[in-house]
């Protein structure tokens, strides 16, 4: 299964600042079992434009598209078995500590 | 009957071909109708799980060839033909069942969807009853059930029983559902509505992860519970304290299995031999166990504490070793209070909770005098988390009552009795207070 990993700020992180495993670490190990297909970190969301057509006019608007103090800061695409595989991925993730990872399975057509 | 003990096993092999759990268990569900109709007239089967995975399995290949479904399943539908599930079947079928209770309880469900799926689909308790339980309606249920299960698909919860360090981090919480299945297996009267189905859960689990310390004492712990249950009430049907039960009406097979379990427990618990000379702990011994004060024990509190051979027993083995000895005690004032308040400080060392703290005030109390329990009871109370709570006054009325000030006792369990929600508690309570002052 395919799941796309959304990368989120949190407002109450792990309180030891020194529990969370090293970023480079886990993209070398992940990319070399094949369990991640690709990810990125974002721009701030600042840069972020949302898009809409309403009664065919093009509507802009300066920022995401919802207002919260959790932000979505970066993404990866993972391609795991299962979900306790995806889970397994996520967890030693730095961002499970400091902030929340959402697992978000990708529909099979 | 034999289809109630044919049931999971028969979902859960269809569910591992097939995939779908709700054909799994409307096939399972209709191979025992057809049993019920059929038995009577043409005779039990010689192999009546056999029979009835036939019976399951033809109607799954029936629905899936007329829903045109991939061959792949088809074919493997046919093989399960010839795997009857005989005595001596392959691990295959037992890991079947074993894996739907562990899917079932997948951390990744809520604890409620956890609880309500597997009464249904591994007990087959009907879903009416178990909205009953919830004081739900039955389309809630429904809906409940029917979301876990679309969950499982499109989550990707596997249909697997984890091993190594993931299967001691997932241990506690599928232990945790059996005992909030069987808490919650009382009806709103009382009534045991599925505790039977918990019971039998916990033995199947028993049976089928025989190195696991705690699932042994699992049973142990609901085994002693459910002995209890014919002399609970009074025939007002008010609740009896373990004092006041007629210890005749106390189920003597079930105990003679809770202590057999035990047994298995201490022995799976037990590390192996080394230089100590007694490395198992008898279940009436709180002198034997000073090595769990050593700085190596209490450095592993964080531990999972469901995990096999740990040199310091689990929650479930501390609350069944205490369940052993009001299980064996003859008569109330004959039982082994200083070994149970020993077993308390054990438990509240690994699980600090108040109502831990409450029940360690009262074997202290017991034990040691109503000064030890009242001390135990402050501490209990620092944190202010018992403010309110009817059976934190109780307990201090008792203590309060037996350290020679009936006065205060008599206040306090009426202040208990205003507190409490149900009209028999009340009464009881009551009772006590006009017993040691008349009423006002």
């Amino acid at each position: 299964m395919k799941y796309l990993m959304l990368v989120c700020t949190d407002t109450a992180p792990d309180t030891d600042p020194e529990a969370a495993p090293d970023i480079e670490a886990w993209v070398a190990e992940r990319d070399g079992s094949g369990q991640r297909v690709l990810g990125s970190r974002l721009a701030d969301v600042s840069a972020a434009t949302t898009v809409r057509v309403r009664n065919g006019e093009l509507l802009l608007t300066d920022g995401p598209f919802a207002e919260t103090r959790e932000v979505i800061v970066g993404f990866d695409l993972l391609e795991c078995t299962d979900l306790d595989e995806a889970v397994e991925v996520a967890r030693r993730h730095p961002m499970a500590y400091e902030g929340r990872l959402e697992l978000r399975p990708l529909v099979d057509l | 009957m034999a289809g109630a003990e044919a049931y999971p096993r028969i979902v859960a092999a269809l569910i591992r071909v097939t995939g779908d759990w709700t054909l799994a268990e409307d096939c399972a569900q209709e191979a025992l109708v057809a049993a019920v109709q059929r038995w009577p007239r043409d005779g039990v089967p010689g192999n009546p799980g056999g029979w009835l995975m036939t019976v399951a399995r033809n109607r799954a290949t029936d629905v899936l060839r007329r829903a045109t479904v991939e061959r792949r399943k088809l074919r493997e539908l046919a093989v399960l033909t010839d795997q009857h599930p005989t005595p001596d079947d392959p691990e295959d079928v037992v890991d079947d069942r074993l894996r739907l209770v562990f899917t079932c309880c997948h951390p990744a469900l809520t604890l409620e969807a956890r609880v309500a799926l597997t009464l249904r689909t591994v007990a087959g308790v009907p879903t009416a009853d178990i909205a009953r339980a919830f004081l739900v309606g039955e389309s809630t249920m429904t809906r409940r059930i029917t979301r876990a299960k679309a969950r499982i698909a499109a989550a990707g919860v596997p249909y697997r029983v984890p091993t190594g360090s993931a299967l001691a981090e997932r241990l506690p919480g599928v232990l945790a559902v059996l005992y909030l299945l069987f808490t919650r297996g009382y009806d709103a009267d009382g009534e045991p509505a599925f505790a039977d189905e918990a019971v039998r859960l916990a033995r199947l689990l028993d049976e089928l992860m025989p190195a696991e310390p705690e699932v042994a004492a699992l049973c142990a712990l609901l085994l002693f519970q459910h002995s209890r249950r014919a002399a609970r009430r009074d025939a007002a049907g008010d609740l009896l304290t373990l004092a006041e039960q007629d210890r005749s009406r106390w189920d003597h097979a079930a105990i003679a299995e809770a202590l057999t379990a035990l047994a298995r427990a201490e022995r799976r618990s037990a590390p192996p031999p080394a230089d100590s000379p007694s490395t198992t702990v008898p279940a009436d011994s709180p002198s034997a166990s000073a090595r769990t004060d050593s700085p190596s024990a209490s450095a592993r509190a964080d531990s999972p504490s469901g995990a096999a051979r740990t040199d310091r027993p689990g929650p479930y083995l501390l609350q069944a070793r205490i369940a052993a000895c009001h299980a064996t005690a003859p008569d109330a004032g004959r039982t082994d209070w200083p070994a149970i308040a020993h077993w308390y400080d054990e438990l509240s060392r690994l699980r600090p909770t108040p109502v831990i703290g409450l029940n360690r005030a009262v074997a202290h109390g017991y034990a040691y005098g109503p000064a030890a329990g009242l001390a135990l009871l402050a501490e209990a109370r620092a944190d202010g988390a018992l403010d309110g709570h009817p059976p934190a006054l109780a307990v201090e009325a008792e203590l309060t009552a037996r350290s020679g000030d009936p006065v205060r006792a008599a206040l306090l369990f009426r202040a208990a009795a205003d507190l409490v929600g149900s009209a028999a508690e009340r009464r009881a309570l009551l009772r006590r207070a006009d017993g040691l002052t008349p009423p006002r």
